[in-house]
């Protein structure tokens, strides 16, 4: 639990924390309520005063209001980092699961079209998409073809004919980062991803079937083609061993390095090298290939959804509404004190949060900016949100990404049991299809923090403002 | 599947400890080397149940590390990269150090429809890393990314 009396308030949902004697460091920026602060872990605090350490910190190091205790940099910690000031790039701000996200599709149907059918639809999700521990996917792919993912993201995956090219616009970096560089990839990285592209992973990673319960802007709901009792489809998952594999090699190189790029590291977690660094390079160029291969993963779960929509709705439409990444670091141009700079965004378990009129969005956002979602636990729901202009949200565009943990996946084991949540669950009628029950007792509603609490402090703090909220349907855990 | 607590004891190689997103392991044994092998255990008891599965495929692993803690990362990843390109689970570990060579040797078997599905590790962490001597033995520590 979190002693907020160290904390000074800024503003009604913002707190800073003082810097110690002696301790030096950048400012230190809490987005939360009271009761938000006081639900987190004090490693938090620890966390985020920690990434305040690294050189080149432009503004605060922030943390978002579902921020939760992880590793080097808090769960839903930003920070951004100027190369021309000494900037680093942390791995250990990026963290293992690379370019993990969201993608939300946006059917055409309602649910009352939908619910007949549900329980053959929830058995035909789970039976074609790879999820769980030792699951593989469809696609076995050689080294070439993998160096082809990791350059060209979602497009591969369009080429191949897993989607619609309509669908890239929706997708962040319209489905292709730059900068990806697959010769800074270790081959035990590319061993681990020949088997993988198309799976869904396990953990907190879902496939959930939704349904629009309520809107809250109703222009902005216009903007992205929401409607009360629309169906919507949300993935959650990454860049599955790749990622996991470039985590592992650059956390140990980076965090070795250190000291030899005259680096004081406060927690070995933080790894990192400077920006224009030899190794900060290479992690970079391996970085934005695994966001690649998240984007194209991504792709492919959408396409296998929609052949399985298809057999029972075959003329139903299902579009990207959306899809965001979580664990980046990216390169983007921010105003700061009123000068536009270059800026090494990491977002650690935060969503990137672009305010109308933003170069990067599709025309059909323009006016109502990025689509934000806070993907919540599968007993719950989840929110789409619509990102601000910089002059409400002052985290370099950033906003929560989802209810955030409240309780341990240890703790909850003790409190729940697999089978007995899915028969909950499927009472409450939402079917829950795992090949895990273990898994599902870890994930359990009851171990995240409130997500309504959540995204009403995320507006309240002007990161993003509420759109829609979605209750869960169907959901695919791995 | 029950995930015993900490502490890891004699009777009891390993546990487990609270950590917010992921999951903290702890190990014990006479040796560093043990409690490494111990640790190996730890994790992939997370993903399915040890006890039914077969020995029946080999891995051996070496790799150079001077610092024991990350040897202890380096092994755990290691063991992890190698199960998941060869879509295997391992049960039984062996680990031996000369100077800062460490050689390492896992057995275990394929992924079938009838083994308990756990979750999935992406990787040991650096956090709470720790290899430190205790009475009567070796404890060994970290969070993995779950």
């Amino acid at each position: 639990m979190m002693d907020i009396a160290r904390l000074r308030q800024a503003g009604p949902y913002e707190w800073t924390l003082p810097p110690s004697a002696g301790e030096g460091g950048g400012e230190v920026r809490l987005f939360a309520d009271a009761e938000l602060l006081r639900g987190m872990d004090d490693k938090v605090l620890e966390q985020i005063r920690n990434v305040a350490r690294l050189p080149g910190l432009v503004g605060a190091a922030m943390t978002m209001p579902d921020a939760h205790w992880g590793y080097g940099f808090p769960i839903g910690g930003v920070a951004a980092f100027d190369a021309d000031a000494g900037g680093v790039v942390s791995a250990g701000g990026v963290g293992f699961d690379i370019s993990c996200g969201i993608r939300c599709l946006r059917t055409d149907l309602s649910w009352e079209q939908l619910a007949p059918q549900r329980h053959h639809l929830a058995d035909s999700l789970f039976r074609e998409i790879p999820a769980g521990v030792g699951e593989e996917g469809r696609l076995r792919l050689s080294v070439r073809e993998l160096e082809q993912v990791m350059r060209q993201g979602a497009h591969w995956a369009v080429a191949q004919g897993f989607g619609p090219a309509d669908d890239l616009p929706y997708i962040e970096e319209r489905g292709c980062v730059g900068g990806a560089e697959p010769d800074w990839v270790s081959d035990l990285a590319k061993k681990r991803q020949l088997g993988e592209m198309g799976t869904l992973g396990s953990g907190n990673h879902y496939l959930e079937v939704q349904v629009v319960d309520r809107i809250h802007d109703e222009a902005a709901a216009a903007a992205f083609g929401l409607r009360v009792g629309q169906v919507l489809v949300s993935i959650h998952c990454g860049s599955r061993g790749l990622g996991h594999q470039i985590g592992t090699d650059y956390l140990l190189l980076l965090a070795k390095s250190a000291a030899s790029l005259g680096l004081t590291l406060p927690d070995r977690e933080l790894a990192c090298a400077p920006i224009r660094s030899d190794v900060g390079q290479h992690y970079l160029g391996a970085m934005n290939s695994a966001i690649n291969c998240a984007l194209a993963n991504r792709q492919i779960l959408a396409a296998l959804t929609r052949g399985v929509l298809a057999r029972y709705w075959p003329s139903a439409r299902l579009d990207t509404l959306f899809d965001v990444s979580h664990n980046t670091c990216k390169v983007e141009r921010h105003r700061v004190e009123g000068r536009e700079r270059t800026l090494y965004v990491h977002r650690k378990g935060a969503t990137r949060a672009f305010g109308p009129g933003h170069a990067g969005l599709p025309d059909a956002y323009q006016a109502v900016g990025q689509p934000v979602i806070i993907g919540g636990s599968m007993g719950t729901g989840s929110y789409i949100l619509a990102g601000n202009p910089p002059e409400q949200n002052r985290a370099f565009a950033s906003a929560s990404h989802g209810a955030g943990r409240a309780m341990s996946r240890h703790q909850a084991l003790k409190f729940w049991h697999g089978r007995q949540l899915v028969d909950e669950l499927a009472a409450r009628g939402i079917l829950i299809r795992s090949g895990s029950l273990r898994g599902v007792a870890e994930e359990a509603p009851g171990a995240y923090k409130d997500v309504d609490r959540v995204a009403e402090v995320t507006e309240a703090a002007g990161l993003a403002r509420r759109v829609a909220f979605l209750r869960p349907k169907i959901c695919i855990k791995g | 599947m029950v995930l015993p607590d900490v502490p890891a004891t004699a009777t009891q190689r390993y546990g487990y400890f609270d950590h917010d997103a992921d999951l903290g392991i702890e190990a014990c044994g006479a040796t560093p080397e043990a409690a490494m092998e111990a640790a190996a255990e730890a994790m992939f008891a997370v993903m399915t149940d040890l006890a039914a599965l077969r020995p029946e495929q080999q891995l051996e692993l070496d790799f150079d590390e001077a610092d024991p803690e990350l040897a202890l990362v380096t092994w755990l990843n290691l063991l992890l990269a190698e199960a998941q390109s060869r879509r295997l689970v391992w049960c039984r570990f062996r680990l031996r150090r000369e100077g800062s060579r460490w050689h390492g040797e896992a057995a275990g078997q394929p992924w079938t429809a009838e083994l308990e599905r756990g979750v999935e590790v992406k990787g040991a962490t650096l956090t709470q890393l720790s290899l430190t001597p205790q009475e009567g033995g070796w404890r060994a520590r970290c969070v993995v990314d779950v």
